[in-house]
């Protein structure tokens, strides 16, 4: 089957591949594009640990074809961290030991991230609402919500201090 | 999928192509070319699930998210709202006014997945899908939303109701897409609501799915209309329980009629998730329930 060539944009970077018409945009990002940060877990939009954003919507990259990405914006676990410093949300779930196993968490990140861009004070509910599409076999989930709530409110606080800067 | 595969009803498959055109004209005739080969694919939620389970082996994929009128969300100007059949749950909860006008409509549609899955599925998908447990259908049929469809022959309106014909089947005959859904102009003390029956709190599919408008006028009920779904083959429209309640003050009498009128509609499977005696109970327990709620929200418009 003819490859096919897609442009897009990927953590603010232009980036090109070639792909198979039915490649899932995960086939795209752990193949050709090399970044392994996005995991499979299930290949049906069940677990989450997939998650990328497509144009700032949360979405399974499992569920999205590679093709439909041609010129949109994508974002991925891989961009995260600003080089070497972690995301809030990194370091927290460092901190308070919100992974054992790791694979579920670029897509715990990944999802969590796209709820504190919508919503700065989440509740608690708000946050166990939104993290249902992630599933986590080790930690039990408590430990994940308390570190995004933590880091909401730090979050809120660091950018209450720089606004006073 | 690298070369031409042998199908299950012996029909050379031939490679997959991806086609995503900017007018809906060129959708159609693409479609329709391409027959039982052609799939259309908005959020995509339940299609690549079905091509990753090898369930369908598609020849042509037509994405129809670049076409614009599959992707608005336009009040018009009697007060209705027309929804493109690829707006996602994500993209209607976001709209200013949808869910203030439409609460049980955008419920139910937000009850479709996680939010990764609400950010790319659509109603029309869940529609087509043709699933009698699909959420947002039992909400549409009780909006009593009107479906624009465009096939080869031109354009064509059906009630929201007369789309699934049976499991996994719908109306729509070859070459033919789901547009847009119409939904009327609210008249004053009108409110809806949406309601499913799932052993958990998220991620699930529906037991019984329940699906309330009405119109009240000094606590009277003058209209009404119950979409019930996971019940039957289709989602089904129980005009007996809409008659029981027109007319009344919601009294408990009432409510026991319509509640009746829903568990004699039932004829549903027995399986895992519930048993027919259990899904024909909840039928009537729902209907009482989201009445309530959708009288309490209409009290307020």
């Amino acid at each position: 089957m003819a490859k096919v060539h897609v442009s897009t944009t990927i953590n603010g970077e232009p980036a090109e591949f070639l792909c198979e018409p039915n490649d899932t945009m995960l086939d795209a990002l752990r193949g050709p594009l090399g970044l392994t940060g996005s995991k499979e877990g299930c290949a049906s939009g069940d677990c989450g640990a997939c998650s990328i954003t497509l144009d700032d919507q949360l979405v399974c990259s499992c569920l999205m074809l590679a093709v439909e990405s041609e010129g949109h914006e994508l974002r991925t676990i891989e961009g995260l961290a600003q080089g070497e410093k972690l995301h809030p949300l990194q370091q927290k779930f460092l901190e308070m030991a919100a992974l054992q196993c790791g694979i579920c968490t670029s897509g715990m990140l990944v999802a969590s991230d796209a709820l504190l861009r919508r919503n700065p004070k989440p509740s608690e509910e708000e946050v166990r609402f939104w993290l249902a599409g992630n599933l986590c076999r080790c930690t039990g989930y408590d430990k994940i919500v308390r570190a995004v709530l933590e880091t909401a409110a730090d979050m809120r606080e660091q950018g209450t201090r720089e606004s006073i800067q | 999928m690298g070369r031409a595969e042998q199908g299950d009803d012996g029909t050379i498959m031939t490679e997959l192509r991806y086609l995503a055109p900017n007018s809906l004209d060129e959708a159609i005739k693409a479609f329709a070319a391409a027959g039982n080969a052609g799939r259309i694919l908005a959020g995509g939620t339940d299609l690549l699930v079905q091509m990753r389970a090898g369930v369908v082996k598609p020849g042509l994929i037509v994405d129809i998210k670049k076409i614009a009128e599959m992707m608005a969300i336009e009040e018009t100007a009697d007060g209705g709202f027309r929804i493109g059949a690829a707006v996602s749950g994500m993209a209607l909860h976001d709209h200013p006014r949808f869910g203030k006008v439409w609460p049980g409509v955008l419920e139910a549609v937000n009850l479709i997945g996680s939010k990764q899955v609400q950010g790319r599925a659509s109603a029309g998908g869940n529609l087509c899908n043709g699933s009698p447990a699909g959420d947002s259908v039992p909400a549409m049929v009780a909006a009593g939303a009107i479906v624009t469809v465009q096939g080869p022959n031109g354009r064509r309106q059906i009630p929201v109701e007369q789309v699934p014909t049976g499991p996994g089947r719908t109306s729509l005959t070859p070459g033919e897409i789901l547009v847009s859904f119409a939904l009327p102009p609210r008249p004053e003390g009108s409110s809806d609501a949406y309601l499913r029956m799932i052993p958990r709190t998220e991620m699930d599919i529906a037991v019984v799915g329940l699906g309330v408008s009405l119109t009240l006028k000094d606590g009277v009920c003058t209209a009404a209309r119950v979409g019930l779904g996971a019940v039957a083959p289709t989602v089904l429209l129980v005009e007996a329980a809409a008659k029981a309640l027109v007319g009344s003050k919601l009294d408990d009498a009432a409510l026991n009629a319509a509640a009746a009128a829903c568990s004699a509609a039932c004829r549903p499977i027995d399986d895992k998730r519930g048993t027919i005696a259990y899904r024909t109970k909840v039928a009537g327990v729902l209907l009482k329930r989201t009445t309530a709620i959708a009288a309490q929200r209409a009290k307020g418009n």
